[in-house]
């Protein structure tokens, strides 16, 4: 067993975030996913989607100048930037299903070697499901990234060769940030890009679900 | 003259019936029509189909209405949430059907309802649970989903700004389902914060047009509460 430190949530995000282009419209999940509009470089202009009907979404307001009717889609209060436009929600899934938006960053559940993913309900029986916009962000956005734990708590992997939950979409998932590894997902299954310093492969194969490839660039 | 603003909730909420279906606009907090939430609890019908994005939280409004036994059946794409206590009671009791539909087909089958569009093929659900016993065709190298309209008996929608004859501005994120919602009833009815003079509000900014809207009713300065979540 090699000696590592797994990245912080707050790390995982500040890493997602150094990958986003300058220029592109972004929409961002609840949970690790929000996270990454704290640390997106401020030399890029990226301009963040709310399912709500925001483009241009800006940080959270100080305690004292909140605006009470405006809110992201996690039901948080937020700001705009210059050059912020609002829209109805017809109007902003149109833009997420008709392919406007650049990127989309999600947590899951399982993420599989083909690029499913599930990350609305944890089981088929599920009592009350909630789906919100994972489905349609997941199918619409133009990259699809997964931020995640790379195990579950209990220590089961959710990179997986076949998802076992309920699925939002099929082959959609292009790339994976864990809190141990940032892995692409190719045609030929999931290839390492990036490992934490001091991780060994192994270790990181036996906490993962399917075949890992190596990039030859990889360093770790 | 075009005289749509109505004196009270009860006039505004005059003629729904048992049985309708009921469209609510707002997305949380945010531009959630209470005023016409509490005046329907109050009004009485029963047996009530609601298209929410969300199922109320906590025991007011929409939750309310639930606890209150009216509602029949609930549509739509978010149903739990922190303080949704009621629904998840209610619907584990087996007392609150539950259809759940992603946010985006939720919205587009709210648009295509006002835009008399019966169906439409959509990439959102393919190969999940969605698809269920639901149509599906290729179209090029994709595969896409049959989804059908949702037309309702009522609207009830929040503005920011109204005009007499039902023009409509919305603030901040509070056009979310409003402004879609509008169009897809027979009965749309407005609660408004301001009301505004006829001719007011600029043509070139106005969101909803009054051709959607049958009444208004002045509700002022309601703020959206800080602690939905």
């Amino acid at each position: 067993m090699s000696e590592f430190q797994p990245l912080t949530r707050q790390q995982m995000a500040q890493r997602v975030a150094r990958d986003i282009p300058e220029g592109w419209y972004c929409n961002l999940g609840i949970g690790i996913p929000t996270l990454v509009a704290d640390y997106l470089p401020p030399d890029r202009e990226i301009v963040l989607h709310s399912e709500n009907g925001l483009l241009g979404m800006g940080p959270a307001p100080a305690p004292d100048a909140i605006d009470p009717w405006m809110i992201n889609a996690g039901k948080q209060h937020v700001t705009l930037l210059k050059g912020a436009s609002l829209f109805h929600h017809a109007d902003s899934f149109a833009m997420i299903r008709g392919g406007h938006i650049d990127l989309c960053v999600l947590g899951a559940f399982e993420v599989a070697q083909n690029g499913d993913l599930a990350n609305w309900a944890t089981s088929a029986a599920d009592a009350a499901p909630a789906v919100g916009g994972a489905m349609d962000l997941a199918v619409g956005a133009r990259h699809i990234w997964v931020v995640t734990e790379h195990t579950t708590r209990d220590g089961a992997p959710k990179l997986v060769e076949h998802c076992t939950y309920p699925l939002t979409a099929s082959g959609v998932v292009t790339r994976i940030y864990t809190n141990l590894a940032v892995i692409d997902v190719t045609p030929q299954g999931f290839e390492v890009v990036e490992i934490v310093p001091g991780l060994d492969f192994e270790t990181l194969q036996n906490r993962t679900g399917a075949r890992l490839r190596m990039l030859e660039t990889t360093h770790g | 003259m075009i005289d749509k603003r109505v004196r009270d909730i009860a006039m505004a909420l005059h003629g729904i019936r048992d049985g309708a279906t009921v469209m609510v606009g707002g997305f949380g907090a945010v531009g959630q029509p209470d005023a016409l939430i509490e005046g329907l609890i109050e009004q009485g019908a029963r047996d009530l189909v609601i298209i929410a994005n969300n199922a109320g939280s906590g025991h007011v409004g929409l939750a309310r209405l639930m606890e209150a036994g009216r509602v029949r059946k609930i549509i739509c794409s978010f149903p739990r949430s922190a303080g949704s206590v009621v629904f998840e009671d209610l619907f584990r009791a087996g007392r609150l059907e539950l259809e759940i539909v992603p946010q985006g087909t939720l919205a587009e089958r709210i648009r295509a309802a006002g835009a008399g569009i019966p169906a439409f093929y959509t990439p959102t659900g393919v190969g999940t649970k969605i698809a269920e016993g639901k149509e599906t065709r290729r179209f090029g190298d994709k595969t896409y989903l049959l989804e059908r309209w949702l037309p309702a008996d009522v609207a009830l929608i929040e503005a920011w700004r109204a005009d007499r004859w039902g023009n409509c501005i919305y603030r901040g994120s509070g056009r979310n389902f409003n402004a879609v919602m509008a169009t897809a009833a027979p009965l749309t009815v407005v609660q408004t914060c301001e009301l505004a003079e006829l001719g007011e509000l600029d043509p070139e900014c106005i969101v909803t047009p009054g051709i959607y809207v049958t009444r208004v009713v002045h509700v002022p300065q309601p703020v959206p509460a800080m602690a939905d979540r």
